[in-house]
């Protein structure tokens, strides 16, 4: 508080204009409930996938806790990472591991060490506008359809479906995530092979809101996007069924949480400075909250929750970081 | 062209002629009206696309705007969420951003119009670069304000009094641009009279030129607050979090802001959000609303003609 001094001076300006009409300035809805005794600030940065998880994990415990003050950026999972490594957040959320070559070396030249814990899962909807009705592709055509070198014009160059029927005509119009998605990452890895691979002449955006209104005002529009953006418009999409190698396999939460909807699942983590673990109490009341609500939270937050085995590693994970 | 007695009389076609005009024929005031027809119609083309855009935010926000949407904190549910510490953001950045542009900003002004040396060479980069400095994107101080503000010799942290001084960089140029033209706009013979008077350089200013030029400069300080608190860009770059359930305590606490809770509510999967991201958007609107109406006042009621 080396800034309190001011605080008075700059109220009463604030005041002076006149925008009075907000409230007062206590701690509001928040006092009162649970009996908790943490408190301290909590610093949560890292992917948009993440984000409603974290939310929700933060205000269920600064229900229990109302003096932790737990704050959750958005910035994806490369910029978490980079904030994390440079020992400004005490969690960083990702959506695929944290990369050996690029990220690992910097955490490791700022002396920030980390546990990696599994929170949740996701998996990439591949969806096409309800006029383009494709059931299902393959691995390689999705491929043949997205890599770098594609010059696929129109679907039914894709030949026929899995299922033997023919891929409909209709001008390849595409969507995806921007290149600072992990959803990004994550589909041109699995899918053209390479990490950051892909044709050019797509419509990319972060937001996957606007992919979705993309891809059901385009006739035939194609895009992938996160699964729980697919959930909460499934009226305005047409899914597309992934077949991985054994067949055409729809995403749903089961066939994400077991991982047989291949290639396209994927877990969710949460990178914990294990310097905070030790020091912070707060930050380890968060994390535990985390791995005891798992469940509950990736409800309110709309995502694929953990089974059974996946939050048993999680715990073992946790219990050896903080006895470290 | 105004009448001068010195000149010989000239005919209205050599007017004219002297401001470029070719003959006056009976086409030309169809054409003039056809000029301000078009003239209309692409005015009437912004008017409608704004009026598009207020009507349907309207309608999707102004539902949603009650008090506990103004008294409740972000939360994971749309039905609880609200931006009590959004608006306490917004409100104690733009303290910060009034405390720190007023002083540097005026001062400057003050500096380049009534001392500054012109033939100089460094007054006049310095001239060059605030005009310049006014047309970079925001976006830009942004990465500054990481750069320098939230880490580097300052390394202030994502707080209240980083995000607010990497707002104040936005601002500052315009803000020292309008104090100068409100400076300009006292008549010297008020400053030459003090002066005549036997008043001093800096009784001259204090006395009579800042008092006269006051309601130009709060006017240009209103409007800069208002761009600045409807900045989203610089916000996002510093790397303030978009959720957080807590006011601020001081300078060194963390913050969201207005701008940043609608960037993170439009970006949800959750449609209910996009409700709430245009409820949060009409009170930015009407609190820009408030300062311009402010600023207009000010400007009406203080303002002097020489």
């Amino acid at each position: 508080m080396k800034y309190q001094w001011l605080a008075a001076p700059i109220a009463a300006g604030v005041l002076a204009f006149g925008v009075t009409a907000c409230g007062s300035s206590d701690n509001g809805s928040t006092s009162g409930t649970g009996g908790g005794n943490l408190s301290g600030a909590v610093a949560v940065d890292g992917s948009s996938t993440v984000f409603p998880f974290a939310q929700a994990a933060a205000e269920g415990l600064q229900g229990q806790n109302p003096d932790v003050k737990v704050t959750v950026g958005e910035s994806g999972t490369g910029g978490g990472f980079e904030k994390f490594c440079a020992g400004e957040t005490d969690i960083s959320n990702a959506s695929r591991p944290i990369d050996a070559e690029k990220e690992v070396p910097t955490c490791e030249k700022n002396g920030v060490q980390y546990a990696e814990v599994l929170v949740a899962n996701d998996g990439i909807a591949i969806v096409t506008n309800k006029d383009l009705a494709i059931a299902c592709l393959s691995t390689d055509q999705l491929k043949a359809l997205w890599n770098s070198k594609s010059t696929v014009k129109d679907y039914a160059e894709l030949g026929k479906q899995p299922d033997g029927t023919a891929v409909p005509a209709g001008k390849v119009s595409l969507y995806g995530p921007g290149t600072d998605s992990g959803t990004f990452d994550f589909f041109t890895d699995k899918i053209n092979g390479e990490k950051g691979d892909t044709r050019k002449d797509y419509q990319p955006s972060e937001d996957d809101n606007i992919l979705v209104q993309g891809v059901s005002g385009d006739k035939t529009g194609l895009g992938y996007f996160g699964f729980s953006y697919y959930e909460s418009n499934a009226d305005k999409l047409n899914l597309v069924a992934v077949d991985g190698g054994s067949g055409c396999v729809k995403p749903s939460v089961a066939t994400i949480q077991d991982g047989s909807y291949k290639p396209l699942s994927r877990p969710l983590f949460m990178y914990v400075n294990t310097k905070s673990l030790a020091e912070k109490p707060q930050v380890k009341g968060f994390i535990d909250y985390v791995a005891a609500n798992s469940a509950d939270i990736a409800k309110i937050a709309k995502i694929v929750p953990l089974t059974d085995a996946q939050l048993q590693t999680s715990k073992d994970e946790l219990a050896k970081a903080e006895g470290a | 062209m105004p009448f001068d007695p010195l000149l010989p009389p000239v005919s209205i076609a050599q007017e004219d002629a002297v401001a470029g005009l070719g003959a006056r024929g009976a086409g030309s005031l169809l054409r003039d009206r056809a000029f301000v027809l078009a003239l209309m119609l692409l005015t009437s083309i912004g008017l409608i696309v704004l009026g598009v855009l207020l009507v349907t935010t309207g309608i999707d926000g102004i539902p949603q705007i009650n008090l506990d949407f103004i008294t409740n904190f972000p939360s994971a549910f749309p039905e609880r969420a609200g931006i009590q510490s959004a608006i306490w953001g917004t409100l104690w950045l733009m303290g910060v951003v009034a405390v720190v542009i007023v002083p540097l900003g005026v001062a400057t002004a003050l500096y380049l119009e009534e001392y500054a040396d012109r033939t100089k060479w460094w007054n006049r980069a310095i001239e060059v670069n605030i005009q310049n400095l006014a047309a970079v994107p925001s976006i830009v101080y942004g990465i500054l304000g990481l750069a320098y503000i939230v880490r580097g010799p300052l390394s202030l942290g994502r707080t209240v009094l980083a995000g607010g001084l990497t707002l104040s960089l936005v601002v500052l140029p315009v803000v020292i641009i309008t104090a100068r033209e409100a400076i300009r706009a006292v008549p010297p013979s008020i400053k030459e009279g003090a002066l005549a008077l036997g008043a001093t350089h800096w009784q001259a200013i204090w006395r009579q030129i800042l008092p006269s030029s006051i309601p130009g400069i709060a006017t240009g300080v209103i409007l800069s607050l208002s761009r600045a608190i409807g900045e989203t860009a610089p916000l996002i770059l510093v790397g303030a979090a978009t959720f957080v359930a807590f006011n601020p305590t001081g300078l060194d606490s963390p913050f969201t802001a207005l701008p940043l809770q609608i960037f993170s509510w439009v970006s949800q999967p959750n449609s209910d959000f996009q409700a709430k991201a245009a409820a949060a958007i009409v009170v930015l609107l009407f609190i820009l609303i408030l300062l311009n109406a402010v600023a207009i006042w000010l400007r009406s009621r203080f303002q002097r003609r020489w």
